[in-house]
């Protein structure tokens, strides 16, 4: 009866927020993280936090990834991390941040509840090794 | 099978505590609870089946739509602008979007979601990327409780979109209600791919990018396709070859999509003699949303006519059983693959075959006749050996 398979999926959402429409890194990481044996979710361009929220809800990842470039992380961030809390997803959502963060600010991110800032030049391995040892372990 | 006993239905699984919360949490509006809960469907976590059990009993107030077409012919696009529309008459849509999933990895970029454009930060458009996780026969069941869960959570509209590219996605789009097959204009391959089985399964045709040269064409082939298909099945005259006998209907619709699919919705149905249903094809363009309205009147057409005909209930009874079938089928299958696990492994046992020690009938008998005889006992009336 109960003979059947868990096919449990590490599953990513790849966000980029706001208005940097460098996209390519986020690419480069949506496939790296397809041949990892992750399912990711890319959001596209140009999104709003709310968006952003509203997207790592319902597809109930265990992985935000969250790539910013333009220097606004510190009013972005903390927008999609209060909207998680908001749906009571914030607990098992391992977040983290990729680009170009100062490190007075990762220092702050980090504070808010990212697990790990990524910044340019990161081995692909790293991330993957760091979400696979750190993803949510869910009930 | 049977027996003369009826078989006992007491024996639902049983929830969990938690499991329960989740599924009160999911009925009474959380969204957190509705995502948690398709995750442990396609994960097939350990109390899953509970849950969709407990669902069950909610379901059925959602119309539910299947979109397929190929790759690129715009399924994503056109479910975005559907679910817009569906939103601007007030209807809660919920939308399970399939990918493939990579058979190397297992891993797979989920991308409809980028083009959901006019929904973001709407929260009554609940999308889902599914994959799928190659799973014989699974994707469909994993999909239509998805489903469930979506229609028990109170969605009046569940948009199931798939690429149609194979006997899973079929059988995938088959679990909805009234199916939309997507093809786009210019490609003669397209249509060629709907004979393989695709053609059967639409309700209603769309010609999307109907704004591309070709368009035209395409529509007549489907047109043509459909008619025939109809003279086929229908056996109301071999001679209803498309353009012939519905020039005057086929043809005004195809040129004028919009007013054209009023008429055909509303107009010359019930008309018709045969009071089955007739697939129309329409035009969109899903990138300006031009034709969206009219597909959406189709839809309900073809709810409408479900209902009036009373086909729904042949239609759910024979989507239930197939459920059922798939699902026997499956737990059986896994109790089957666990016996040959305890007898050495596949390969093993296909060494053993190779070397003439014996053949693949002796096996297959000697792994399925210890079921068989358990399933002997239990119909002689003890029924209490579910232990192990």
């Amino acid at each position: 009866m109960s003979a059947e398979q868990q096919e449990r999926a590490v599953r990513c959402l790849v966000a980029k927020v706001g208005l940097d429409g460098h996209d390519r890194g986020a690419h480069v990481i949506a496939r790296a993280f397809r041949d990892a044996g992750f399912e990711v979710v890319y959001s596209g361009l140009h999104r709003a936090p709310e968006d952003i929220v509203q997207a790592a809800v319902q597809e109930d990842v265990d992985v935000l990834g969250i790539s910013i470039l333009s220097g606004a992380h510190n009013t972005l961030i903390p927008k999609v991390i209060e909207g998680l809390k908001e749906y009571d997803a914030f607990d098992d959502t391992l977040v983290l941040v990729g680009g170009i963060v100062p490190d007075e600010d990762e220092a702050d991110l980090k504070e808010l509840g990212v697990a790990e800032v990524f910044g340019p030049g990161t081995p692909m391995e790293e991330t993957i090794e760091f979400i696979r040892n750190n993803v949510p372990e869910r009930a | 099978m049977g027996g003369p006993d009826a078989p006992a239905f007491a024996d639902a699984p049983t929830l969990s505590d938690a499991d329960a919360a989740l599924v009160e949490d999911l009925l009474s509006g959380s969204h957190r609870a509705l995502a948690r809960v398709i995750t442990k469907i396609e994960n097939r976590t350990p109390g899953y089946r509970a849950i969709v059990s407990a669902l069950h009993e909610h379901t059925g107030g959602a119309d539910v739509i299947g979109i397929t077409g190929s790759p690129g012919a715009g399924k994503s696009t056109l479910v975005d602008k559907l679910a817009a529309t569906y939103r601007e008459r007030g209807d809660t849509v919920g939308v399970i979007a399939v990918d493939p999933s990579s058979p190397y990895t297992g891993g797979a970029v989920l991308g409809d979601r980028i083009r959901m454009g006019s929904n973001v930060g709407d929260m009554d458009v609940f999308f889902r990327s599914m994959s799928a996780r190659g799973q014989l026969g699974g994707l469909s069941t994993a999909t239509a409780d998805a489903v469930k869960a979506l229609d028990a959570f109170g969605k009046d509209v569940v948009v199931l979109e798939t690429v149609g590219a194979g006997q899973n996605e079929v059988d995938v789009v088959r679990t909805a209600d009234t199916v939309a097959v997507l093809v786009q204009p210019g490609s003669g391959d397209d249509v060629q791919t709907l004979k393989a089985g695709i053609l059967e399964i639409g309700d209603v045709f769309v010609v999307n990018k109907a704004d591309m040269d070709g368009a035209q064409r395409t529509v007549a082939e489907l047109e043509e396709m459909v008619h025939r298909r109809e003279g086929g099945t229908t056996g109301r005259g071999a001679g209803h070859h498309g353009a012939t006998s519905t020039a005057p209907t086929g043809g005004g619709h195809a040129a004028e999509s919009h007013d054209g699919g009023h008429a055909a919705a509303e107009g010359d149905r019930p008309g018709d003699a045969d009071d089955s249903w007739t697939p129309e094809v329409l035009e969109t363009v899903a990138n300006s949303g031009d034709g969206v309205d009219s597909l959406i009147e189709a839809f309900d057409a073809h709810a409408t006519y479900l209902r009036d005909s009373g086909e729904i209930e042949t239609t759910e009874r024979r989507r239930y059983a197939e459920e059922i079938r798939t699902l026997v089928r499956a737990d059986v299958g896994a109790l089957a693959t666990a016996e040959i696990e305890r007898r050495g492994g596949i390969d093993r046992l296909a060494e053993r075959v190779r070397d003439r020690e014996t053949d693949p009938y002796a096996v297959a008998e000697a792994i399925v006749g210890p079921i068989a005889d358990c399933v002997d006992d239990a119909t002689d009336g003890d029924r209490d050996d579910r232990a192990d």
